[in-house]
């Protein structure tokens, strides 16, 4: 005689799962933490639009303002030229900090140290009162015979004086930046391109920079977004950049807060269009790392 | 030929290298074994200079590398000398070491000299010779460990070396793996490529090499034919290894 053995109340269950429905749990707070934020949005919106003090119709008239055009024009070439003259400057001083060369290392920190230090408001009075310190500039011997006499003043406006000040200032950055990005390299990769013969030069170039560009971008971008609005600082020395137009403007008319907010949305739309400008070089840089 | 001569090499205190002396002929294959530590990969490493040596030297068809002698003193050469000179040996890392931003064939084109067209045809010539034409426009990160120390050994053969250095070529690789390197790598044996290969492969070196070089702590204990070495070992640190090896 056979027995029938029952199966087991596990393989029982198992069996039934195709004919059970999956309820996922629910989340009831969620809910009201959306309702609460709706409602939060909702008053900011209101506030925008019914207060009379925003003075919507000013902030159109001046948007697009000849003088406002010319200032941002002067941002744009502020930020650019200051951030490319800045990352020259840290493509140079990062290499001399991870020089063997002691000398090299220690101008290289002793740079970055100052001007890390020293507040970019204060730095730029310093350029713009150069001609106070020294009167003529001339490039020779040290100690030794000059060359070439300048006039500080005729040789270094106001302008000048800025972007000297932005420059010099995010060069210290640059440095930093660049330097996080080459030491996060593996050694190797130059040990192979080393034992194929490929020049220094060239390593640098083919090699570590293309590699050290996937953890320079995101912190560069981030840089270069902080220096678009550290343009701002450079009204004191009375340059006609944005926020120092705007200023000028609600100076003569009184009208502080749509002026103000002139320059603010400027500001947000070119931050913008430099964060979709990093979205494509990342990925450029990120090929071979994709899948 | 290949000439090492009485060469000494110490980490700080660690003397890794005590008093090497080899001959390697042209278009043979040389199989340095010997355990962890006993100085193989620097001893690979100090051919073509990746590590400068302390006393002795080393002479590739007669150039002495990374060297320049005058009188009795030898001066190293400028890094651009020594950079010259390396074209002249591969070097195979454990680590296959590809550039991974770059493609296959890139990777193999990087280091090479010449007209464009004629470049890209013998680079994609060398990846066919590693069975990888077909993989050329993919990133290293794309292709298995074994496609890429496949790669790698295309890349070092673009440059028409007098040599080639392999630094444990399978040791990073998966055991069903091992076996397609190892075929390229028996492939140039017979295409008369001279070979020094530090490897932990037994079967590989009694099939492929010519000479079997034994090194421990810093010294060579041992050479001869596979059959020598490998079969009847004359010094008990040989016979002590290979029992551990050879299970």
């Amino acid at each position: 005689m056979t027995v029938l053995s029952s199966p087991p109340a596990a393989a029982l269950a198992a069996d039934e799962g195709d004919r059970l429905t999956v309820v996922p749990a629910r989340h009831p707070w969620r809910w009201v933490a959306t309702v609460i934020a709706l409602v939060l949005v909702a008053q900011l919106l209101h506030g925008l639009i019914t207060n009379p003090g925003w003075d919507w119709a000013t902030f159109a008239g001046y948007f697009f303002e000849k003088s406002v055009m010319q200032a941002l024009l002067v941002t744009l070439e502020l930020t650019f030229l200051g951030a490319f003259l800045g990352f020259l400057g840290g493509l140079i001083l990062a290499p001399m900090r991870l020089s063997k060369n002691r000398v090299l290392q220690s101008v290289s920190w002793f740079y970055i140290w100052i001007f890390r230090s020293v507040p970019l408001i204060v730095q730029l009075l310093f350029w713009a009162n150069l001609g106070y310190l020294y009167e003529t500039l001339q490039i020779g011997i040290p100690f030794g015979p000059g060359f070439w006499h300048f006039e500080t003043k005729t040789l270094v406006s106001s302008f000048g004086a800025a972007l000297l000040g932005l420059a010099l200032h995010e060069a210290a950055y640059a440095a930093e930046i660049v330097r996080s990005g080459i030491v996060s390299v593996d050694q190797r990769q130059l040990e192979a391109a080393a034992a194929l013969g490929i020049p220094r030069l060239r390593q640098f170039r083919r090699i570590l920079l293309p590699q050290a560009m996937r953890a320079i971008l995101p912190t560069a971008a981030n840089e270069l977004v902080n220096l678009l609005k550290s343009t701002s600082v450079v009204y004191v020395l009375a340059i006609g950049e944005i926020f120092y137009q705007v200023q000028v403007v609600y100076g003569r008319t009184g009208r502080v807060v749509p002026l103000l907010m002139v320059a603010t949305v400027w500001y947000v739309i070119l931050t913008a269009v430099l964060s979709v400008f990093q979205h494509y070089v990342e990925r450029h840089f990120n090929r071979g790392w994709r899948r | 030929m290949i000439e090492v001569r009485g060469v000494h090499k110490s980490f700080g205190h660690l003397e890794v290298l005590k008093g090497i002396d080899l001959t390697v002929a042209a278009g043979s294959v040389t199989v340095i074994l010997g355990p962890s530590g006993s100085g193989k990969s620097t001893l690979l490493r100090v051919i073509n200079h990746l590590e400068k040596v302390d006393r002795g030297h080393v002479r590739v068809d007669g150039e002495l590398i990374g060297y320049r002698q005058h009188g009795t003193k030898l001066y190293e050469l400028r890094e651009r000398q020594i950079l010259e000179q390396r074209r002249g040996i591969g070097f195979v890392f454990q680590t296959f070491n590809l550039f991974p931003h770059l493609t296959a064939v890139q990777n193999v084109t990087e280091a090479m000299r010449g007209p464009r067209d004629a470049v890209q045809r013998k680079a994609l010539e060398r990846l066919d010779r590693v069975g990888l034409a077909d993989k050329a426009a993919s990133y290293p990160r794309q292709l298995s460990g074994g496609q890429q120390q496949r790669v790698a050994i295309a890349r070092a053969l673009a440059l028409d070396p007098k040599l080639v250095l392999f630094d444990e070529p399978t040791s990073a690789l998966d055991p069903e793996l091992v076996g397609e390197v190892l075929d390229v790598m028996r492939d140039l044996a017979k295409a008369g490529t001279t070979m020094i290969v530090v490897t932990h492969e037994i079967g590989f070196a009694r099939e492929v090499a010519d000479t079997i070089v034994f090194l421990d702590e810093g010294r060579l204990v041992e050479q001869g034919t596979p059959a020598d070495v490998l079969d009847s070992p004359r010094q008990d640190r040989t016979r002590a290894f290979l029992s551990k090896v050879l299970v």
